[in-house]
């Protein structure tokens, strides 16, 4: 291949052609980080298979010469998962983009793993469907993507992460085999589709997936609330689903978050002098819905809302949540860098974690803004720094490192969404013990035996001699 | 942790390449926080699906140049240089990146870097700086233009194959090139009354290409707006507004023809500048940002910005009266980046179509994706404008005879589609559907439709 020495470059164009492969330095430097940008390194080069008989022959070919591999959709990951950290070659799925099938009578539509959440809801839209999951990046993630991190999103609270919508995978496994899991229907057995769904890239490649789709709800109406005091929006959570309403979502964000999301491209008009705000959205059959949203006032006026309005009509509700989803992204009209954190707490804790975040925040002298689905207890706290005054990016990993300690204390856990990937690979030992990181590191073994796969994601380094042994005895 | 991790690219020592009159604006690129939501925005991703090629990735190679860890080389200059400058990105951005002018500052700074050599050079500057700034000039190409098509030139030269000479893309563009008319610069020197009481007076923006190839379509503005009660003058010392200089990376040039046409509309002093051609508005909008370290123009570009007005736009917020005249037609529009993405124009041009009786709307999908025309991307880089061209041209509804827009260049590139798909449709400038009507009012208004 001419430009480069590196003979692989010359094997892999053999399988995918030359124009899907890139290996010049100065092209693969946009490859040194996805949305995750405290880490960084360079893939050795990156392939840009058609098909799932090109990804298994890149993999058979590299899983013979044993150079180590990751794939890697859109880019817009929150925790690192698919940043290059051994010189991997980055087996990017963005070029498989096609929606294969959509079976409207079973529910069911097939996607290739490069194509974009939102497009499968505008690609159904029109026969009254959509796809559930709806992370905020959806404008541009990857369903391939969604399903390697069990992506979220706004509407999990009633209607659940990826994986309660992913029916049936085509894998390619570290060693180029292509499997097939699940399908419809469910097939009796271990539940290995499930085992797959947020991997986090480390046991397969995903190369077709088989989701659920959904009849849009007959009814759907949005409140927005604003409180002067953080704890009474975080009881007024509590108490709404204590009221037996399950919202499609129910979301906080605090006075920082309010700032940034403001001075971005979405603004809705908040009042200033907020200290928190609450987006609750009530779908399904139309009877009920108004009794639900009066219910939902109710309980905001009880503690001592500022001000709490219904949507008028669409084209409010598009704003206000096009005001939410793209809360992190703003925070670059205030900060020119952030890390955002990703814990789980019980709903009941909100108010003292939120209280503990404040006293790291004050501690550390760096602002965190608070994005959250309250409703599920996931919190996103933004903490705020410039990488580049000296030491600051060491110390929004340590606060968000403590943030991460204090859900893990009360109970909670540290990942909701995003993953572990590389940014909380040591905060798993906040929720795992040894033998239990072990025994997941086992499970890994087998499907990926010599580590080529996404190497050094998700589990922390090795501890303890015994893994070491694992590994050694692997490679 | 280790910040800086893994790096091939050994850091850039040549401090000269550092320091710049035109680096990219430090300020502009931290707004990026990396989040990724601009990648389906754009074209050019969309169609390589190369994070290089891409906003987030191109604002990515740019903070690695200013921080000195990549040199400024073809290879930098190659995703700079492929983007279309659509800013169909910064619609989509959360945090307000204005990846569109940190491109054009790349671009300046590539071709201080890496100035054009040999016959790019000649081409670059033979256009640049010797046609498009002096009107002159472009009447002696648009006449003989003229004299092509009507001395039975263009004929012999189509029927015989000469033209077939010539590379594909520029064969594609002669085929759909319109009747060259008088520039209406010239023209009308004076300006132009307005009929009856003066509302407003409006200066008007002429354009370069646009006076000579689609002189019909400044006539089209000037009937409209003085039938609508506005004076319309013709300031005679202006220039070609600089954008195609500025997206070529010629900067200097372009902040000098700046300078020139700030001088002439301040002189002129209207209530308005009226511009017709997405491109140019945006341009002339975006002067405060070319000039910002000119001490002497910096508030004068700002003064002259504050007047610059798409005419769509103004007739929807100044007022126009509604046309009687009916035009019986299916039309669909087309948003231009420069209009649409650069400006926030989308909702008033389409509401003056909905104004015009027995104009039947059809919705175009993706409607504000960019054409391929992208100022001279589709010269300068013909294989990835006819893509972006054939995707345009896939969402057109076949049902729609008349396709409406409000920039010259898209006008030629769809055109262009038009042909190639061996299609029947019109392409025609929003105003000109307005003028039409109301010029078929002029001559029988029915009684009931009064």
């Amino acid at each position: 291949m001419k430009g480069t020495k590196d003979s692989l470059v010359g094997e892999l164009s053999a399988i995918v052609g030359s124009s899907a492969v890139l290996f010049q330095p100065e092209d693969l430097l946009a490859y040194e980080c996805d949305a995750y940008t405290i880490h960084r390194g360079m893939p050795r080069a990156v392939v840009f298979p058609k098909t799932t008989q090109e990804v298994a022959a890149v993999v058979k070919h590299l899983y013979g010469k044993r150079i180590p591999f990751l794939p890697r959709g859109a880019g817009t990951g929150l925790s690192g998962g698919a940043i290059p950290l051994g010189g991997e070659v980055i087996i990017s799925l963005v070029r498989m983009k096609k929606l294969l099938h959509v079976d409207v009578e079973n529910r069911i539509a097939v996607v290739q793993p490069g194509f974009v959440n939102l497009k499968l809801t505008h690609s159904i839209s029109d026969k009254g469907y959509y796809y559930a999951p709806d992370p905020s990046s959806q404008y541009a993630c990857t369903i391939g993507g969604n399903v390697a991190e069990n992506a979220g999103g706004a509407h999990c609270l009633k209607y659940g992460v990826t994986t309660n919508h992913v029916l049936g995978l085509e894998v390619v496994l570290p060693n180029g085999e292509v499997i097939e899991l699940g399908g419809a229907p469910d097939m009796p057995g271990y539940d290995l589709l499930g085992l797959m769904t947020g991997s986090e890239g480390t046991l397969g490649i995903v190369t077709k997936i088989m989701v659920r789709i959904l009849k849009n709800p007959e009814e759907k109406q949005t409140v927005l609330a604003y409180f002067d005091k953080v704890e009474d929006a975080s009881y007024a959570v509590s108490d709404i689903i204590a009221a037996g309403i399950v919202p499609a979502a129910l979301e906080m964000m605090d006075t920082v978050a309010i700032e940034g999301v403001e001075c971005g491209t979405y603004p809705v008009g908040h009042p200033p002098g907020l200290q928190a705000l609450l987006l609750i959205e009530v779908d399904g059959i139309a009877a009920g819905i108004n009794e639900q949203i009066t219910e939902i006032v109710g309980v905001c006026k009880r503690r001592n809302v500022m001000d709490v309005r219904v949507a008028e009509n669409e084209e409010e509700r598009g704003r206000w949540w096009a005001n939410r989803k793209t809360a992190f992204a703003a925070m670059g009209t205030i900060s020119p860098d952030y890390l955002v954190q990703d814990g789980v707490i019980p709903r009941s804790r909100l108010p003292e974690v939120l209280a503990s975040i404040r006293r790291i925040s004050e501690t550390s002298g760096l602002r965190i803004a608070n994005v959250f689905h309250a409703g599920d207890g996931n919190l996103h706290p933004l903490i705020l720094f410039d990488a580049r005054k000296p030491g600051e990016t060491d110390l929004a990993v340590e606060v968000g490192s403590a943030v991460l300690k204090v859900c893990a204390d009360v109970g909670g856990t540290i990942t909701g969404e995003h993953g572990v990937g590389i940014e909380k690979r040591e905060e798993m030992r906040y929720v795992c013990t040894d033998e239990e990181i072990e025994a997941q590191t086992r499970i890994r073994t087998v499907f990926n035996p010599h580590n080529l796969l996404n190497a050094d994601k998700l589990f922390p380094k090795p501890s303890r001699c015994a893994e070491i042994k694992i590994i050694q005895s692997d490679r | 942790m280790n910040q800086s991790g893994i790096r091939m690219v050994k850091p850039h020592t040549d401090e000269s390449t550092l320091v710049h009159m035109s680096a990219t604006d430090e300020d502009k690129f931290a707004a990026c926080v990396h989040c990724g939501m601009c990648l389906e925005s754009c074209p050019t991703y969309d169609e390589l699906g190369h994070e290089h090629q891409s906003p987030r990735g191109r604002v990515h190679l740019m903070k690695a140049v200013a921080q000195g860890k990549m040199a400024i080389s073809e290879a930098f200059a190659d995703p700079v240089f492929t983007c279309l400058d659509c800013r169909a990105c910064e619609t989509a951005c959360p945090s307000g990146v204005q990846v569109g002018t940190l491109i054009e500052e790349a671009r300046g700074q590539i071709r201080e870097t890496l100035p054009l050599t040999g016959w790019k050079k000649t081409i670059s500057r033979t256009f640049l700086r010797k046609l498009f700034p002096y009107p002159a000039r472009l009447q002696v190409l648009g006449k003989a233009l003229k004299v092509y098509q009507r001395s039975g030139l263009q004929t012999f030269a189509r029927k015989t194959g000469l033209v077939n000479l010539a590379p594909q893309h520029l064969r594609d563009m002669e085929a759909i090139m319109p009747m060259v008319t008088e520039p209406t610069l010239t023209k009308y020197p004076h300006g132009i009354p307005a009929n009856g009481k003066v509302k407003m007076q409006v200066a008007l923006f002429t354009g370069c290409i646009m006076d000579v190839m689609f002189s019909d379509i400044n006539e089209a503005t000037i009937r409209v707006l003085t039938r609508n009660g506005y004076e319309v003058e013709m300031p005679q010392g202006q220039r070609c507004c600089g954008a195609l200089h500025v997206h070529a990376g010629d900067r200097e040039e372009g902040r000098r023809l700046a300078r020139q046409n700030i001088d002439a509309f301040l002189e002129a002093d209207p209530d308005k500048v009226i511009v017709n051609a997405a491109g140019c508005g945006c341009a002339l909008k975006e002067y405060p940002e070319l000039l910002r370290e000119d001490q002497e123009y910096r508030e004068r570009a700002k003064q002259f910005a504050a007047k610059v007005e798409d005419v769509s736009k103004f007739l929807h917020d100044y007022g126009y009266r509604k046309p009687q005249g009916k035009l019986n037609a299916r039309v669909t529009y087309h948003d231009a980046c420069h209009l649409a993405h650069g400006q926030g124009v989308r909702r008033e041009p389409r509401e003056l179509l909905e104004s015009i009786p027995g104009l039947q709307i059809i919705p175009l999908p993706d409607a504000d994706r960019c054409c391929g025309s992208a100022g001279i991307y589709n010269l300068t880089n013909p294989g990835m404008a006819g893509k972006i061209l054939d995707k345009k041209m896939e969402n057109m509804p076949a049902e729609a005879e008349l396709i409406s827009m409000g920039n010259p260049g898209c006008m030629l590139q769809i055109a262009m589609g038009v042909a190639k798909c061996g299609r029947n449709q019109q392409v025609v400038h929003t105003v000109q559907l307005l003028d039409w009507s109301y010029q078929k009012e002029g001559r029988y208004v029915p009684a009931e439709e009064v």
